[in-house]
Formats: structure tokens, C-alpha cells, sequence
């Protein structure tokens, strides 16, 4: 009797913490954001300015919320074909063969990879191939980021998407087969619409990730602080605006900072809200 | 297991014979915090391993910035900070208390460049302020030709590389453009970071040296002590006189050696000397006038000012020029020499208290 309640005790002491310490983030992530939005109001999420200089500060969010949701929203477009497909063939198409085996321990490989290695690689070798083929000056700005981006997102897609279609009831795909249907109309008629809704919640779960993504874009976006003009101009994301400037900050500079991770906090809370939303909605 | 807890035995064992084996050597067992710029790290670094090595004194230098350093001064957790611009009278009057301004070294900026097949560069003021605020967008400009004659220059687009991050470099050069050029004092300003009209942004010097190092035609700005330790190519600045100067140590060096008031506060960027290098500026350390503060021991008070005497002396400024960062000049550490007598210890002199 002791033991369980004890037990009891330590659980809910142990999940109490990790609460506190969200609500702490989020506290404090709010009231170091005080300033700036007293400073600013609301205007603060629109304005498409970052200057720090003194006697006439000015920041906005917009650049840097412009960069995140362009450079996520077009890495999970290059994502999904990739990722799907893959998903596929480990899932559906080879699944427990040797090759499919291999190929979904390089997906999760790639998801091993730590940030800094994928942006040396993209300065280094996909920047340089960028310029090569005269796509722009420099081969710095918001294509090459969701290039980058994109990789590092498609092994959390391809591995959840690969999950739920492995999930499909055998029974359901046998049937269809035994009707005459081709492999071709199994996926799409059998497969993909019963998967569907986890296919989608991995995909939302993978763009979740690509916002917060901090390193490797910082390294490749070209760090100008205004709303790009194209896909080739160069930007910001709000993960790297904090990351580039939090040291000699202080004052309304540091304030606004602190906004800025509460906006992508809030950003990242509602997207994967909305991911489970879906799980949950459809399943 | 039980081979592992042997191990960890033994290397717990080994760690504290290496220990006691340094305490061992001298007796004082004093460690001296200091926290503040990154830009005079590597002097300060190797500074506190010769100094230590005779003294027997530890120190513990944070990297946290020039703001940091401020900041952790205030706080008084630190013995001193470290900072790449002086503070401003506004921040002077927000401190606990009066502090002092030792300067400890010089440090420049220059402009590196990638350009294929040309090997030196010189630059006017006017060349920098049309280049770096976008009003010259190609490298064969004629602007930039009728300066440069033998250079072959290439048609390509110029791409500015400047620091992403709030930096003392970005402080220095932003001071120099201020002061040679009036646009560029409206529409930018001097600051640790600004607001730039166009470029690319690069996280720290080995970010901006890289980016320079691996695309051709671009231009950026990097901290002497770094470029001076890399193969990279840089210009020839003209500076007040009209002569083009080479940055290295001993051009950095004249540039302080115009009138600096009695407490160092001053950028020496665009120095009125011939043989000055434009772009320079000092390094600061900041302490405490009166330095009788949270029980501090006499001792390790003692050691911080007989450290900063050495720093200033031909020893320290020896290991500075060791590291590609140029001495003061004379004139200079004699200033400097003057305020660290003046900090004082229940309000008497540190020297005239303090056991020597």
C-alpha cells in the first residue's frame, strides 16, 4: 500500500515538474517580450524593420516571420514527393526486403545528423553548386535554406508516414487484389485514404521541425534583416535572428528578441496542436 | 563494473596528483574571474599563462562579450571586464559605482576581399562608403579603377559580407564610416550591430572570413587578429593624410598615437597620424575605482592590479604583438599606467595598502 502510494507520489511530483518548467518557459518567455510589445503593440508582428540604432530603434517580426513560414512552407513542398515515395517503398512496395531495410536506416541516419553538419555541407557543396548553375550571385538566401531544410525534415516525415502505411489492415489490401485491383490502384485507393490522416500529421509534424531549424539556415539564408523579394533573395528566420544577435543585446534589442521566440513558440505550439488535432480528428 | 570503478579510481587519483602537483609550485592559490570581449581573448588567454606560470596566480576569463562584461562588472561578480567600445557617460552613470577604462591593447579592422587574379587593393574613404552602401555595384567601376591602375578588375557584382551578430568589429568599422562619411552617419550610424541596406550576413569573424574566402567578388569587414592569423587578402586604406596604409602591427599602432584624453575614451578610428592605419581602435579592460567591495580578499585585489601592471608593461605588450594585436604606443600605457594608480582601496591608493 506504501509503495503505491508512494509510487503515486513520485509520478505526479515528476509530471508537476516537467508543467512548472513549461509554464516557467513561457512566463518568462512572455514577460521578457513586455517591453516591446508595450514599445510597439501589436504593430510589432508587421513592421518590416530591424534597425539597432541608437536614437532611432526600430523592430518588427515580419522579416523574420516571413523567412520562417517561406522557407518551411516550400522545404515541406520538396519534402512531401520525397518523403511519400520513400515511405512507399520501405512500407508498401519492398517492405521487408533487405533493400527497404537499408534505405529506412539511412532515413533515420540523416535524422541523426546534427544541425551544424548539414549547414557546413550546404555552405560548402550545395551553396557552391547553386552558384554553378546560375541560380544566383552568391548561393545564399531563402532557396538554399529550404533545400537544406527540406533534407533535414524528410526522414521525420518518411519515417511516420512509413509507420502508418505499414499500419494499413493486410486484410483490406488483400481484398482489393483479389478483386483485380493493380498495385497502383491499391495505393491510391486503399492505401493513401486510410492513411491519410497520418500521412498529413507527419508532414505537419516534419514542418514544425523545419521552423524551428536554426544552425544550418543561419549559415546558408544570407542573415538580412527584411521581408525577401524572391526566391533567391537573401533573408532571415526568427531561429536565427535569436541566435545571431542575443549576445550583445540589451534593452528594447534583447525585449524584442525575447518576443520573437514567444511568436515562434506560439507558431510551433499551433502547428503541431494542429498535427495531433488531425491524428486524433481522423484515426 | 568492477574493472570500470578501478579505472575511474585511478583517474580521479591521476587528476588530483596533477592538481596538487600545480598548487604545489607557488603558493599563491589565488583565481582571478574576468569576463567581457571575445576580440582580445586570445591575448588575454595567453597573457594569463605567462603571467600565471610566474605568479602562480589563476585566472578565469569568460567569452561573453563586450555586454556581458558590462553587465557581470555591475553585478560585481567578476574581478574586472572586458570591452571593445568605452562606455557611453548615460552607461557610466547606470553603474553601482565609478569605474575605470585601462586600455590593453590595439586591434583594427580590415577589408577583405576575394577578386580573382588581383592581388592588391587600395581603397579611398570615398571608394568604402560608396561600396559598402551599395552606390558601386561592380568591381570594374571606374571609381574604383582610377584608384587602382595596374589591377585588373573584373566585371562582377560586388557583394558586401558584413557580421550577423552584434560584434565590437562591426562597432569599430561603423565608427571609422561615420566619421569619413556624412551619408553614411545619417542613413546607418555607428553601432555593434546596424541596419544594412543590402549584403550578405555572416555569423562572427571565421563566418565573414569564409564566406569572403569562398565566393568570389565579394568584400567584407574582419577583426586584424583574425585576418592577420589567416591567408586572406586585404586593402590598402588611404587614411587622414592621404597615404595608403597597410594594416599591421605597427600601422595599428599609430593610430594611438595622437592626443587621447585622460581617461581613454576615445576611438582613435581615422587618427590624424601620417602613418596611422584608419580603421583601429583599442581594447578595454573595466574596474572598479575603489575596489574594497564584497569582502574581497587584499590579496587577490593585489594580483588583479600587479597583473594589469604587467599587462602594461613590455612583458604583456610583448605577448600582445605575439598574437597579432598592436602595443600601445608610449604615450599611451603611460595614460594607462596613471588610472590604474588611481584605483584606490578604502579610498587610498591600491600601491600605498596593498602588500607588494
Amino acid at each position: 500500500m506504501i509503495s503505491d502510494r508512494l509510487t503515486k507520489a513520485l509520478l505526479f511530483s515528476a509530471s508537476l515538474l516537467i508543467v512548472l518548467v513549461a509554464a516557467g518557459i513561457v512566463l518568462s518567455l512572455a514577460g521578457g517580450a513586455v517591453p516591446a510589445f508595450r514599445e510597439f503593440g501589436w504593430r510589432f508582428l508587421f513592421i518590416n524593420a530591424w534597425d539597432p540604432t541608437d536614437g532611432r530603434e526600430l523592430y518588427g517580426a515580419l522579416p523574420f516571420i516571413a523567412g520562417t513560414l517561406i522557407t518551411s512552407v516550400i522545404a515541406l513542398i520538396i519534402c512531401i514527393p520525397l518523403a511519400f515515395s520513400t515511405s512507399l517503398f520501405i512500407a508498401e512496395y519492398f517492405r521487408g526486403t533487405r533493400a527497404s531495410g537499408v534505405l529506412s536506416s539511412l532515413v533515420d541516419l540523416l535524422a541523426g545528423i546534427p544541425s551544424i553538419v548539414y549547414g557546413l555541407w550546404g555552405f560548402y557543396v550545395l551553396r557552391p553548386l547553386i552558384v554553378n548553375l546560375g541560380l544566383s550571385e552568391q548561393g545564399f538566401g531563402i532557396f538554399t535554406s529550404s533545400l537544406i531544410l527540406a533534407i533535414m525534415i524528410i526522414p521525420y516525415a518518411t519515417s511516420i508516414s512509413s509507420e502508418i502505411i505499414a499500419m494499413v489492415p493486410s486484410e483490406l489490401k488483400e481484398a482489393a487484389y483479389s478483386l483485380g485491383a493493380t498495385r497502383y490502384e491499391v495505393i491510391f485507393n486503399v492505401i493513401l485514404p486510410t492513411s491519410r490522416s497520418g500521412i498529413v500529421a507527419g508532414f505537419i509534424l516534419a514542418f514544425g521541425r523545419a521552423i524551428g531549424e536554426t544552425m544550418a539556415v543561419t549559415m546558408l539564408i544570407g542573415n538580412s534583416n527584411s521581408v525577401p523579394s524572391g526566391l533567391f533573395d537573401t533573408g532571415n528566420t526568427m531561429a536565427s535572428i535569436i541566435a545571431n544577435q542575443f549576445g550583445e543585446a540589451s534593452g528594447l534589442k534583447l525585449s524584442a528578441l525575447i518576443a520573437i521566440g514567444f511568436i515562434l513558440f506560439v507558431i510551433t505550439g499551433v502547428v503541431n496542436g494542429i498535427g495531433k488535432y488531425i491524428i486524433k480528428r481522423f484515426s | 563494473m568492477k574493472k570500470l570503478l578501478i579505472v575511474t579510481i585511478g583517474m580521479a587519483l591521476i587528476l588530483m596528483s596533477c592538481n596538487s602537483s600545480n598548487s604545489g609550485k607557488k603558493g599563491s592559490d589565488i583565481t582571478i574571474t574576468a569576463a567581457g570581449a571575445t576580440f582580445p581573448m586570445p591575448f588575454y588567454n595567453l597573457a594569463f599563462k605567462k603571467y600565471g606560470e610566474t605568479s602562480g596566480v589563476t585566472f578565469n576569463y569568460g567569452g561573453i562579450g563586450s555586454g556581458g562584461g558590462i553587465r557581470s562588472l555591475a553585478d560585481r561578480v567578476v574581478d574586472f571586464g572586458a570591452t571593445d567600445a568605452y562606455l557611453s557617460d548615460r552607461e557610466m552613470a547606470d553603474l553601482p559605482a565609478e569605474i575605470v577604462h585601462i586600455p590593453t591593447c590595439l586591434g583594427a579592422v580590415v577589408i577583405a576581399y576575394n577578386l580573382p587574379g588581383v592581388g592588391e587593393l587600395s581603397l579611398t574613404p570615398e571608394l568604402l562608403e560608396k561600396i559598402f552602401m551599395g552606390t558601386i555595384s561592380t568591381w570594374n567601376d571606374p571609381a574604383i579603377a582610377a584608384v587602382n591602375g595596374q589591377a585588373k578588375l573584373p566585371d562582377t557584382k560586388i557583394t558586401v559580407v558584413y557580421r550577423s551578430d552584434g560584434s565590437g568589429t562591426t562597432y569599430i568599422f561603423s565608427d571609422y564610416m561615420s566619421k569619413i562619411s556624412n551619408a553614411w552617419q545619417q542613413q546607418i550610424g555607428t553601432g555593434k550591430s546596424l541596419n544594412w541596406p543590402a549584403g550578405i550576413g555572416a555569423k562572427g569573424n571565421p563566418g565573414v572570413a569564409g564566406t569572403i574566402s569562398q565566393s568570389a567578388g565579394t568584400i567584407g569587414y574582419i577583426g586584424s587578429e583574425y585576418a592577420f592569423a589567416q591567408k586572406i587578402n586585404y586593402a590598402l586604406i588611404q587614411n587622414s593624410s592621404g597615404n595608403f596604409i597597410n594594416p599591421d602591427v605597427n600601422s595599428v599602432s599609430a593610430a594611438a598615437r595622437m592626443e587621447i584624453p585622460a581617461d581613454t575614451r576615445v576611438m582613435v578610428t581615422n587618427s590624424p597620424d601620417p602613418e596611422a592605419y584608419p580603421i583601429s581602435g583599442f581594447t578595454w579592460i573595466i574596474l572598479f575605482k575603489e575596489q574594497a567591495y564584497n569582502n574581497r580578499s587584499v590579496n587577490r585585489i593585489g594580483e588583479s592590479i600587479k597583473f594589469l601592471d604587467w599587462l602594461l608593461g613590455e612583458e604583456g605588450q610583448s605577448v600582445a604583438e605575439s598574437v597579432n594585436y598592436a602595443p600601445l604606443p608610449d604615450e599611451v600605457s603611460s595614460v594607462a599606467r596613471q588610472i590604474l594608480n588611481s584605483i584606490t582601496y578604502d579610498g587610498k591608493p591600491v600601491k600605498e595598502t596593498l602588500p607588494q
